[in-house]
């Protein structure tokens, strides 16, 4: 969606005059002793698909919480729309929130509970209805509008909470896992209609998810948090292929990492890795200085296995194959080095299974670019 | 179906017929019988040693004089009309009180919740006699509470509460209370709390919410305590008999009376009879609003 270089691409974070609608400036927040929010600072342009991802208890979900209003900051500030947020409680905020459990009304239909806050809003009846329709066929449920909440399936219950959280308009969507409850498929096929109804609606989403074939999927960008803190916020394509930690870089899909220590830093950075070993060559993040650890990062889809030793490339090591995973589409090398460590090698199935090259206990060469690889500090 | 399912519905079904349908028959013969200074104090018995024909005589002298007898005298319409008010307003009371303590009671820290429920148990295991004989103790002219307000000086002189319709209502609100509290505190735990934040999300004050979420979300729960409340107090004849005065008229205490202070076992049978005809009403849509919840869970 963002950062492929094209002039129509909304990337309001890299315009300096662009004015965010939501400030997050340093923002903590502090259950007890325990911190959920560590000092954070963000902010969110309009008509951003914002996705905060990480592991259940890095705090995403509390900072989604302070954006609805439903949890104050024990320190910092959040405006919204320039407006600050402290004092104002969830009924007065121009924000929705998509719950995770949905929070339909189970004593009301689909249309009454689409028909909610527009009607505490005390809208004539003829507009709340007119609404609460248009709703009703932007997610496509137009003929179970009578039904309750028990009556539909899960994904309709999901399409329904969107309705709901939509039909006043809202400046900022807040969505808290939204897709968690649905199986593989749906879950795929509801990440686009998202993305669509995020389009239409020009609205500003922020979603909270622990899945992050989702949060790439439908974000414009990713806010990795870990232990209350933001790790890294970029575009999905910038947190994949230029994480700026192994934490990132683990998170985020499959890597190897091999420890070393740094030899040599800037375009085609070294770090050895093991003795009597070349070097491997790789791009390394900022502030690493020579003669420190540092971890050797890359992604599996990367390596090229072949039977011989490739002459054209400075990255190649030699191993046995210990395991092969067949997922269909790919299959998984992974190749034992004498040294020790297992490297994962991914491979596109563009032959037939019979045709594999490679078997069970082959000694394979493995071999990457030299800018494949990333060179992270420890 | 096969011998031990058989066996399996038939055992309540055995119970209910033995334990309520067999006496139930037996109060609606003796409620179409006349009084009779003999033992048992009815007329007439049968006698299967004197053959068919006996039986034929004993059918013939069934017969609805009692019910008669009950529209005559206005003491007992009034009885019913009286209960059914008392019961109604405690009802009401009933819930005034049972519902916010519910209400906290769902709303307390899970750990804390096993406790309370506890409490609100714990009264049933001193016998139900002994309660009220207690409240006796409470709410006489030199009793623990006119003791206590006279000490503080809020009265000059004792107020009189015992033997009045407002004891009545104190022992059954104070008798019945579990009864509301339980299944009311069972559906607003049920509840999900994230239905309430939904509801501020989207525009609710507190308030609000309350009344447009929690509200008709705990109604089968209120429902169903109204029920448990209404039901017995009807026929309540222990609470109006000790807490109540001579004036305090209840249907339960009438019968009490012609049973045994009069001893007219057929004009008492006859009151029972009624008082179930008119208890089916909402006994009925108590299993109905129960089938209606049962429905709305799945």
């Amino acid at each position: 969606m963002a950062a492929s270089g094209s002039a129509a691409v909304i990337a309001p974070w890299e315009d300096a005059a662009e004015v965010p609608l939501i400030r997050i400036e340093n923002v903590t927040k502090r259950f007890g002793e325990f911190t959920a929010i560590d000092n954070v600072s963000l902010n969110i342009y309009r008509q951003e698909f914002f996705a905060l991802l990480g592991p259940s208890g890095c705090g995403k979900t509390t900072l989604m919480r302070m954006l609805g209003g439903f949890e104050t900051p024990s320190e910092g500030l959040i405006t919204i729309d320039g407006q600050d947020m402290g004092d104002v409680a969830p009924n007065k905020r121009a924000v929705n929130m998509m719950f995770q459990s949905y929070a339909l009304f189970p004593h009301l239909s689909v249309w009454e509970n689409i028909a909610f806050g527009l009607r505490r809003d005390g809208q004539p009846a003829d507009k709340v209805s007119a609404r609460v329709e248009e709703m009703l066929k932007l997610v496509q449920l137009e003929q179970f509008a009578r039904r309750k909440p028990h009556q539909i399936s899960g994904g309709q219950r999901q399409r329904v909470a969107l309705a709901r959280s939509l039909a006043k308009a809202p400046k900022l969507l807040l969505l808290d896992e939204p897709l968690g409850a649905l199986d593989k498929k749906l879950r795929q096929e509801t990440q686009f209609e998202l993305m669509d109804i995020q389009e239409k609606t020009g609205t500003t989403f922020v979603i909270v998810t622990h899945d992050q074939e989702e949060a790439m999927t439908v974000a414009s960008r990713v806010a990795v948090m870990d232990h209350g803190q933001l790790i890294q916020v970029a575009t999905p394509e910038v947190i994949y292929e230029q994480p700026k930690s192994v934490y990132v870089a683990d998170f985020i899909g499959d890597v190897n990492l091999i420890k070393g220590s740094v030899r040599s830093v800037g375009d085609g950075a070294e770090v050895s890795w093991a003795e009597g070993r070349a070097p491997l060559l790789g791009q390394s993040a900022s502030g690493l200085a020579a003669g420190t650890g540092a971890t050797f990062a890359i992604r599996p889809e990367k390596i090229a296995i072949s039977d011989t030793e490739p002459q054209d490339r400075r990255n190649k090591v030699q191993g046995k194959i210990l395991d092969i995973g067949y997922l269909g589409n790919l299959s998984t090398y992974h190749v034992e080095l004498p040294e020790g460590p297992v490297i994962k090698c991914e491979v596109g199935n563009r032959n037939r299974l019979e045709r594999r090259d490679f078997t069970w206990e082959d000694e394979v060469w493995l071999s990457w670019s030299d800018t494949a690889g990333l060179i992270l500090p420890d | 179906m096969n011998l031990a399912r058989r066996i399996l519905v038939g055992v309540p079904y055995l119970w209910l017929l033995v334990l309520f349908l067999v006496p139930f028959g037996i109060v609606l013969k003796i409620s179409l019988s006349d009084i009779a200074l003999a033992i048992p104090p009815y007329t007439p018995t049968l006698d299967l040693s004197e053959g068919w024909a006996a039986v034929g005589e004993y059918f013939a002298a069934l017969d609805l004089e009692n019910y008669v007898f009950l529209t005559t005298d206005d003491l007992y319409w009034k009885a019913y009309l009286s209960s059914l008010k008392i019961a109604t307003l405690s009802t009401v009371l009933t819930l005034l009180v049972g519902f916010p303590i519910a209400y906290g009671m769902a709303r307390a820290p899970a750990e804390w919740r096993p406790a309370l429920l506890m409490m609100v148990i714990l009264p049933f295991w001193t016998s139900f006699l002994i309660r009220v004989y207690a409240w006796m103790g409470i709410l006489s002219t030199e009793g623990i509470l006119n003791q206590f307000l006279l000490w503080i000086g809020v009265i000059n002189e004792p107020l009189i509460i015992l033997n009045t319709n407002i004891a009545v209502y104190i022992g059954i609100v104070y008798t019945y209370l579990p009864f509301m509290i339980l299944p009311i505190y069972s559906t607003l735990e049920k509840m999900d709390e994230s239905l309430l934040e939904a509801a501020e999300d989207l525009g609710c004050s507190r308030t609000q919410a309350f009344w447009f979420v929690t509200a008709p979300l705990s109604r089968p729960g209120v429902i169903a305590g109204c029920f448990l409340v209404f039901i017995p107090a009807l026929g309540e004849f222990v609470i109006p008999s000790l807490l109540g005065g001579s004036r305090t008229l209840m249907i339960g205490k009438v019968l009490w009376e012609e049973f045994f202070n009069n001893r007219d076992w057929p004009v008492a049978s006859a009151v029972a009879v009624i008082l179930l005809l008119i208890l089916i009403i909402p006994i009925v849509l108590f299993q109905r609003n129960q089938e209606n919840q049962r429905e709305a869970g799945r």
